[in-house]
């Protein structure tokens, strides 16, 4: 079935406006991560994951269920109705991550934790209400959609007594930092990423001491990060400071090459070409590389297979600073 | 060859002071750098935009949808234009008039 892109955007924003996220989780899956953790919910300041982590398995398993259905994983799910979608939740039928692979994403979350608490940052988190951001739906084009989502996110806040969040992925910083505040009225949430509060409590100076980690690995910066946020310094120092040695790959920083990620919903020959690139460019620097956003790390590690190593940065720093 | 031209579509894309595809000098350096190659060519549509040409924008769909929107072009344009943003506007107008979604 061909691909169509208007059918493939309506899912999305349809699956957002109704279930409050573009491929929607069960919630006991969304927050598996804070089992055992002793969190507090709600607080002043809160860890918020904007399920950015926990959906990649899901979209993994979906592309692993259409796979011998045709080009896109979006395409073929639209194959089978969007307006069947709109009764049914298509995706929680077709995307079906084993608890192994959940688990991988989870332990992200699990290590921002340890790390905050390590630097005694006092943050609760907001279990079923820590909602997805409606990043892709903004990126598609679908501002009237995402307002009230953002609306819904902004509520929740509010109703928990949030004044600062502390975010993990790119993407779910990005859209609570920099997009919310236009698209929103009396928006007054801070927002910082775990590296900046990292950073500025310290870590990556003589603040707190770090387990000296040995080897080499190359960088790839997120775009969002990078580009949108200027969040650059910070993941270098964090690992520079951890005994790190940190190899740049011909595109870095600033002008950091995309995974492709971003239009793997439409167009994912076209997003797993990009990402071979990237792979080729980072390979000639090192053969372990360090992420952080699971969209890079999810596509990246998809195009190198078994040529290079990826992993995500809260991996080493809770290594080197909460192990 | 025919086009029908709508003189105001930039106008009707300029939802905010963001949107400045008019500041666009046709220089090039966005595409040479561009991840997607040529499949993106955000200067082109930019034009078409400028020119009124709606249904040459609605016939881009596939290179609208393609851009990455990671902002390399914009890193590097010498002229300071809001390519990420501009492309962003330019999907909205599609998947409404297009598509015909997008309420909220």
């Amino acid at each position: 079935m061909p691909l169509d892109t208007g059918d493939v955007i309506g899912i999305l924003g349809d699956n957002l406006r109704l279930r409050k996220s573009v491929l929607p989780l069960p919630a006991e899956v969304a927050t598996k991560w804070t089992e055992g953790l002793g969190l507090p919910r709600g607080g002043e300041t809160v860890l918020y994951t904007g399920m950015m982590y926990q959906l990649i398995p899901y979209i993994e398993g979906l592309v692993k269920a259409v796979t011998d259905m045709g080009d896109s994983w979006m395409g073929k799910y639209t194959g089978l109705g969007r307006k069947v979608n709109r009764f049914i939740n298509v995706s929680a039928f077709m995307a079906r991550p084993s608890a192994e692979e959940r688990a991988v994403y989870d332990q992200v979350p699990i290590n921002v934790v340890h790390l905050l608490r390590k630097a005694e940052v006092k943050f609760g988190a907001l279990f079923e209400d820590d909602l997805y951001s409606g990043a892709l739906a903004y990126d598609l084009g679908l501002d009237e959609v995402v307002v009230d989502h953002a609306k819904k996110v902004f509520a929740a806040f509010k109703k928990h007594g949030v004044k600062t969040v502390i975010t993990i992925d790119p993407h779910t910083t990005t859209m609570l930092r920099s997009v919310y505040p236009k698209i929103l009225k009396g928006y007054d949430i801070e927002v910082k990423s775990y590296l900046e509060v990292l950073a500025e409590k310290g870590f990556g100076s003589n603040g707190h001491s770090a387990k000296l980690l040995s080897g080499e690995v190359v960088m790839h910066d997120s775009c969002v990060f990078a580009r949108y946020e200027g969040v650059v310094d910070e993941p270098r120092e964090l690992l520079a400071a951890a005994g790190v040695t940190i190899r740049d790959p011909e595109y870095t920083g600033r002008q950091t090459w995309c995974c492709g990620g971003p239009v793997e919903s439409l167009y994912p020959a076209k997003a797993a070409a990009n990402a071979e690139k990237r792979v080729a460019q980072l390979l000639a620097a090192a053969p372990d590389a360090v992420t952080m956003c699971p969209m890079c790390f999810v596509n990246l590690s998809n195009a190198a297979g078994s040529t290079m190593r990826f992993k995500d940065i809260s991996q080493y720093l809770r290594e080197a600073y909460a192990s | 060859m025919t086009a029908l031209v709508n003189p105001g579509l930039a106008a009707e894309l300029a939802r905010s002071d963001e949107f400045n595809a008019d500041a666009c000098m046709n220089c090039g350096v966005c595409s040479a750098i561009c991840p997607m190659g040529v499949d993106v060519e955000v200067r082109k549509l930019f034009r078409y935009v400028l020119l009124g040409m709606e249904d040459k924008v609605k016939a881009e769909t596939e290179s609208v949808f393609s851009c990455l929107l990671c902002k390399m072009c914009e890193e590097n344009c010498p002229a300071g234009v809001h390519i990420a943003e501009n492309v962003r506007t330019l999907r909205h107008h599609i998947v409404r008039s297009r598509f015909g979604l997008g309420e909220g």
